[in-house]
């Protein structure tokens, strides 16, 4: 049970905590000022009790001396008649006490009637009376029994005693006075505590809300992407917000690693995959030579046959189609080829331009390449006939006449070439697969075009960025420029 | 009983004194003593106008809180006019003349009533309070002293012994307060109070039980000194015995709880004269 209470959310537990402690605080202070207030209160009013005594016993004093017995009655009437009773006024009643302990007259005959001893009117009055014949006649008796307190003042005058004045309250007079006190603190308490604990749950609620949500989020981290950020949560900069930078760091650096071990794997897919078809393309590669090699032997020497006359163009072209397409899959960027210049560009641009006059599309070239560049011109014309052709096939959507755009940068640390299209966006599927083999084929080409491209930018070092979105297409090269990196060590 | 302490105590005065009264006629002084009327200022006020109308003197009342004060006034010249009980009267004849006495239902008689607190369902008769506390009025009452006594001497006991406490509350009212809350154990009271405040106050005196009624005695007369000049005396005497002839003097006389004011006769007195008498003779006895 207690560990439950424990584990309980800190959306109820900080303001429970609260709220303990403020009704903690809140009765510890009602009860302590009760106390005081029992203590002052009785004091208060035995004291008030003792300045009307002494007042009445100077009223009192001529009546007794003259016997007047209808005039002391009158006195110590008057503060208990219905009119004149004051709201503090709590003795029960007076008792006028001649000099051998008689009543002389009381503020209430049936009780106390007139010439009783005082030893006779209760066991407390006679405890009294034993204290009053103990004491010297000019002093004043506080005498609190249980089921009375008795307050007796001498009646004296120039150090003539003739009687005393008792005032008689009932056990815990102050009780009511002491109640309507504890019943105002009670109430005092009540409206801070209505006041303190919905802000106490509110401001509770709102520490805490924070921290659920970033439990929430810690939780959900692992099991499906979490919300990109957190900032606008909680945009302050205490211990909590601290908790909340670090939480978006370790998304950040996570969501980079995930990416980054995608990409990992992708390359290695793309590397064995690059491996397998160099290999196969190797091992045909070598029977191939020999078949070209025999068939033109046979054209050259062989007796026309007609049967031959009819198979052998066939037999050639199959054998071309197998050699261009091994040639492909035989990215080779070993071997020496002068470097880049601008007009490899210009060349390119020249050669395709027909292709993008016949789709009707209107393009813009931005060369910027500059003769400087210390890449290989046959694979970056390559590379950029590709990127080139793809666009031209994907720009335009609808009927609509497409846009290319086609920048080449050349810089000091290295190349960038970058070719836009307005076409649809790559699809999601296909974006997965998109520089492997065969995956963007179609009846216009073999498939091999990106794969190709990107095996020649690994090779260079360089790096291909893709970006796609509807209407936005952009395949971005960059290659590191200079001799360390080219020619490259690696090699297909 | 310390009356003399008590007589210099008391100087209340409810109306401008007397010899402050001035302007063009000598006002008529009217003194009164503890009845009913000592609570009741606008009945006076009423009293006052209609006699100042019909005398064309202005009049004043001057109430004092025991008989004795009122009794001093007049020895003092201070009064023409008093309202006393029986037994003063008896004791100032040497110094005032019978002016009018009041009627109670169509007769100028009281009596005293010997009452106790309605508790006491016990009590039959004065001697059952033997020992007991006991109010008297005022030393000067003839219903609320001086009768109490003289039965008391009737049937052999000693006032003074008798009871077993006694004080004086200084009215008739308070006698019956005092026993109505318990505070004395009986008293004797006017009849003509009692049945008043057997009307205004039935709450006072049904904590009351009435032992025993006396006979009839001569209401309190009022009563001119006796150098007031005859005719003043003989038309204030033809205006009091009118008064229950106009509606607002009869008015006046309901809120008296009276009938009217007849002339009045020494011999309603008698009685009372000789009980003053042999309380005085006893009085002496003790006093040697």
């Amino acid at each position: 049970m207690t560990l439950r209470v424990f584990d309980l959310s800190f959306r109820y537990k900080i303001p429970l905590w609260g709220s303990v402690l403020i009704a903690a605080v809140a009765l510890t202070l009602t009860l302590s000022f009760m106390l005081q207030a029992y203590d002052n209160l009785k004091r208060d009013m035995l004291a008030h009790s003792d300045n009307l005594g002494r007042v009445l016993v100077k009223t009192l004093y001529t009546p007794m001396l003259h016997d007047d017995v209808w005039r002391a009655y009158e006195i110590v009437r008057a503060p208990f008649s219905e009119a004149a009773t004051p709201a503090s006024f709590r003795a029960e009643g007076l008792i006028l006490l001649d000099a051998a302990h008689a009543v002389f007259v009381s503020s209430q005959p049936d009780g106390w009637p007139m010439r009783t001893p005082l030893a006779r009117l209760g066991p407390s009055y006679a405890q009294l009376e034993a204290r009053l014949r103990a004491v010297p006649e000019a002093s004043a008796v506080l005498l609190e029994a249980d089921d009375v307190i008795l307050l007796a003042l001498p009646m004296i005058s120039d150090e003539v005693g003739i009687g005393h004045l008792l005032l008689v309250h009932p056990a815990g007079f102050y009780w009511p006075r002491f109640r309507q006190l504890a019943w105002r603190a009670l109430l005092i308490s009540g409206l801070v505590l209505s006041v303190l604990l919905p802000i106490n749950w509110y401001w509770g609620r709102r520490m805490a809300a924070p921290v659920g949500r970033l439990a929430e989020r810690m939780d959900a981290l692992g099991k499906h992407d979490p919300a990109s950020s957190l900032s606008h949560d909680y945009p302050y900069r205490d211990e909590l917000g601290r908790l909340f930078l670090a939480y978006e760091r370790m998304l950040a650096e996570m969501t980079e690693k995930t990416a980054l071990e995608q990409r990992m794997v992708k390359a290695d897919r793309l590397a064995a995959l690059g491996r397998l078809s160099a290999g196969i393309a190797h091992e045909i590669n070598n029977p191939l030579g020999g078949l070209i090699t025999s068939l033109d032997t046979v054209k050259l020497h062989a007796a026309r046959d007609p049967v031959l006359d009819r198979f052998l163009p066939y037999l050639e072209r199959g054998l071309a189609q197998i050699r261009d397409i091994v040639a492909a899959l035989l990215v080779e960027t070993k071997g020496r080829s002068r470097p880049l210049l601008a007009r490899d560009i210009d060349d390119v641009q020249t050669l395709l331009a027909p292709e993008a006059r016949k789709r009707d599309i209107d393009w813009t070239w931005d060369n910027r390449a500059g003769d400087a560049c210390r890449l290989p011109a046959t694979l970056l014309r390559q590379v950029l006939i590709n990127l080139v052709l793809n666009a031209l096939q994907a720009a335009g959507q609808a009927g609509q006449a497409g846009q290319v755009t086609v920048r080449c940068v050349g810089g000091e640390r290295d190349l960038v070439l970058e070719v836009e299209n307005d076409g649809a966006a790559i699809p999601a599927e296909l974006m997965k697969h998109l520089f492997e083999p065969f995956t963007g084929h179609n009846e216009e080409g073999h498939g091999l075009g990106l794969w190709v491209t990107h095996q020649i930018v690994e090779q260079l070092r360089g790096r291909i960025d893709v970006e796609s979105r509807d209407g936005h297409t952009r395949f971005r090269v960059t290659l590191p420029q200079g001799e360390s990196a080219w020619p490259p060590n690696a090699c297909v | 009983m310390h009356r003399r302490e008590f007589i210099a105590l008391s100087s209340l005065l409810l109306f401008s004194s007397p010899s402050r009264a001035g302007g063009k006629a000598t006002p008529l002084r009217i003194g009164l003593t503890p009845t009913l009327l000592h609570e009741r200022h606008a009945l006076l006020a009423d009293w006052q106008t209609y006699l100042e109308a019909r005398l064309g003197v202005p009049v004043r009342f001057v109430l004092r809180d025991s008989y004795s004060d009122t009794m001093d006034l007049i020895k003092q010249q201070r009064l023409d006019i008093a309202w006393l009980s029986d037994y003063p009267y008896v004791l100032m004849k040497p110094w005032v003349r019978l002016l009018v006495t009041p009627l109670k239902d169509g007769r100028p008689l009281y009596r005293s009533y010997l009452i106790v607190p309605a508790r006491d369902t016990r009590s039959r008769s004065i001697a059952d309070l033997e020992g007991k506390v006991f109010a008297y009025a005022d030393p000067y009452s003839h219903t609320g002293y001086l009768f109490p006594r003289h039965v008391l001497t009737t049937l052999g006991k000693s006032p003074k012994t008798f009871f077993g406490r006694t004080f004086f509350t200084w009215s008739h009212r308070k006698a019956i307060e005092a026993v109505a809350q318990h505070l004395a154990d009986g008293a004797a009271v006017e009849s003509y109070v009692w049945d008043a405040l057997a009307r205004e106050e039935p709450r006072l005196t049904s904590a009351t039980r009435i032992v025993n009624r006396s006979r009839e005695f001569g209401f309190p007369p009022l009563v001119a000194v006796n150098n007031l000049p005859e005719k003043t005396f003989q038309t204030l005497r033809r205006v009091l015995t009118e008064m229950h002839q106009n509606a607002q003097g009869r008015g006046i006389l309901a809120r008296l709880h009276l009938d009217g004011f007849v002339p009045g006769d020494a011999g309603l007195y008698s009685e009372v004269e000789r009980m003053a008498q042999a309380a005085a003779k006893q009085d002496d006895a003790a006093r040697f």
